[in-house]
């Protein structure tokens, strides 16, 4: 437990870097929500668009994290900025994917009953589409938001600070305990976001009736 | 001859293909009077439920012309057509995210009616179909029986006062006791309500129950009409064996039809 120790004489530059690591996560699932729940919206109305913005949240997803932000820094530079597009388009995906498929799994004659009582879409969306998709597209942030967690550690390798910070700095001392001030708070933060995302998707859908 | 009233209702030459050029219905002449209970008897796949689409504008037609109330459905905005008909199906399609009160509620608060009115008449809706709202307001449809459901899709669908009620095999789903309750109490209450309603169903039996007047449609055509009384002694083929269908081994088969209730 000689880690804690280095912790503890460190602690301001742990929580520095726990809150710079908290910024990068924060930031970039912002993003990728704002853009993945309409998008995903958007291209559940429309096969072409959801063919295409799937296949490429999947390509986006499938390059290795230390790849993608390689491919990244010819264009945004070394930095923070690099970091957060990067771990956007890495959270891009989970919550495309699950607004398309929480929206495709709304029963059928719920949809029916709407539009046969006249809902317009607009009102369909808000009042029984999304709604009802709450479930579904939660577990994708949650999803997102831990492996977001796990990425942004590697953020540090193009100068983004975080908590990746401790991690590589250890490797090149080769001191397990500067490794661990960055990997055990990582983690740590890993399973918050888990348990936070959790608590929030059982609240919202005890909220919204559906079981 | 004596003047007919304008019906609600009617299809002149009506036909539905799909884009791929099979037809789900033709050549479709039909008529529905304020106030009567109309039957779509036809076995499944006979375009009943079709039919019922093109009436609500779920479905445009692709041959002839759909009217209602002297309208012909392709001059209607869709969303004021389907708010001034109630649509009841056999799945209830309630929405499982509210309450039985919001689920009733819902028509009338698309259409703006302050608060007060819509709280009162869903009260009225629901003792109208025999749910207490002391006991049933509050509640989602998963803590409702398949009857109770049902119940709560015709309060839902009655709650904004629509001239017209379009109801897709709505008992279908329902045990035969259920069924045989709910047959009963819809009849009394089409009678009282003086809807204009057109029921689908594909049970003969039904059909006799609740209908003032019954067609009968086979692959996509529409086959005769009658009166409820006359059908049973309708000379065509057709009907004839719709009719030998429904009492296959059981004798109850028309002293349990509500004639002289």
């Amino acid at each position: 437990m000689e880690f804690l120790t280095y912790i503890l004489h460190n602690s301001d530059r742990v929580f520095r870097l726990t809150i710079e690591h908290l910024e990068l996560v924060g930031i970039s699932i912002f993003a990728a929500t704002v853009i993945g729940i309409p998008l995903g919206v958007a291209a559940s109305r429309n096969t072409t668009l959801k063919r295409w913005s799937l296949a490429f949240a999947n390509v986006a997803q499938t390059v290795p994290s230390l790849a993608l932000f390689g491919f990244l820094i010819p264009a945004t530079g070394i930095g923070a900025r690099t970091a957060v597009i990067a771990l956007a388009l890495y959270a891009l995906l989970p919550i495309l994917q699950n607004t398309c498929v929480g929206i495709a799994g709304v029963d059928r004659s719920v949809i029916e009953a709407a539009r046969g009582m006249g809902m317009t879409a607009r009102q369909m969306l808000w009042q029984v589409e999304l709604p009802l998709a709450t479930g579904v597209i939660l577990a994708g942030l949650r999803v997102a938001a831990v492996t977001s967690v796990g990425v942004a550690t590697i953020a540090a390798a193009v100068g983004a600070g975080g908590l990746g910070t401790f991690i590589f700095q250890g490797l090149t001392m080769v001191n397990n305990n500067v490794i661990l001030a960055g990997a055990v708070p990582a983690a740590i933060l890993a399973i918050l976001a888990d348990a936070g995302f959790g608590w929030i998707e059982r609240r919202l859908t005890a909220a919204f009736g559906i079981v | 001859m004596r003047e007919e009233p304008a019906p609600v209702i009617e299809l002149r030459r009506t036909g539905f293909r799909l884009s791929g050029g099979r037809a789900l219905l033709s050549e479709i002449n039909l008529s529905v009077g304020r106030g009567e209970t109309l039957v779509l008897l036809g076995r499944s796949g006979s375009g009943k439920t079709t039919l019922l689409k093109l009436i609500n504008r779920l479905l445009d037609p692709t041959d002839g012309e759909v009217l209602v109330e002297g309208r012909a459905t392709a001059e209607w905005d869709a969303i004021q057509l389907r708010r001034r008909i109630g649509y009841v199906i056999q799945e209830t399609g309630l929405f499982p995210h509210f309450t039985i009160e919001r689920n009733v509620a819902v028509v009338p608060r698309l259409e703006g009616w302050p608060d007060d009115r819509i709280r009162s008449r869903v009260v009225e809706m629901m003792r109208l179909v025999g749910l207490p709202p002391e006991e049933f307001a509050h509640r989602r449809p998963h803590e409702l029986s398949g009857g109770q459901r049902q119940r709560a899709g015709v309060a839902r669908a009655l709650a904004a006062d629509p001239p017209v009620l379009l109801m897709d095999e709505p008992f279908g789903a329902l045990d035969p006791e259920t069924r045989l309750e709910l047959q009963r109490e819809f009849r009394s209450l089409s009678r009282s309500l003086g809807k204009t309603i057109v029921f689908v169903t594909h049970d003969v039996r039904e059909a006799l129950r609740v209908g003032s007047r019954i067609a009968l449609l086979e692959e996509g055509r529409l086959v005769a009409v009658y009166s409820a009384r006359e059908f049973k002694n309708a000379s065509e083929p057709q009907i004839q064996r719709f009719i030998a269908a429904g009492s296959d081994g059981d004798g109850g088969f028309f002293t349990d039809s509500f004639e002289g209730e």
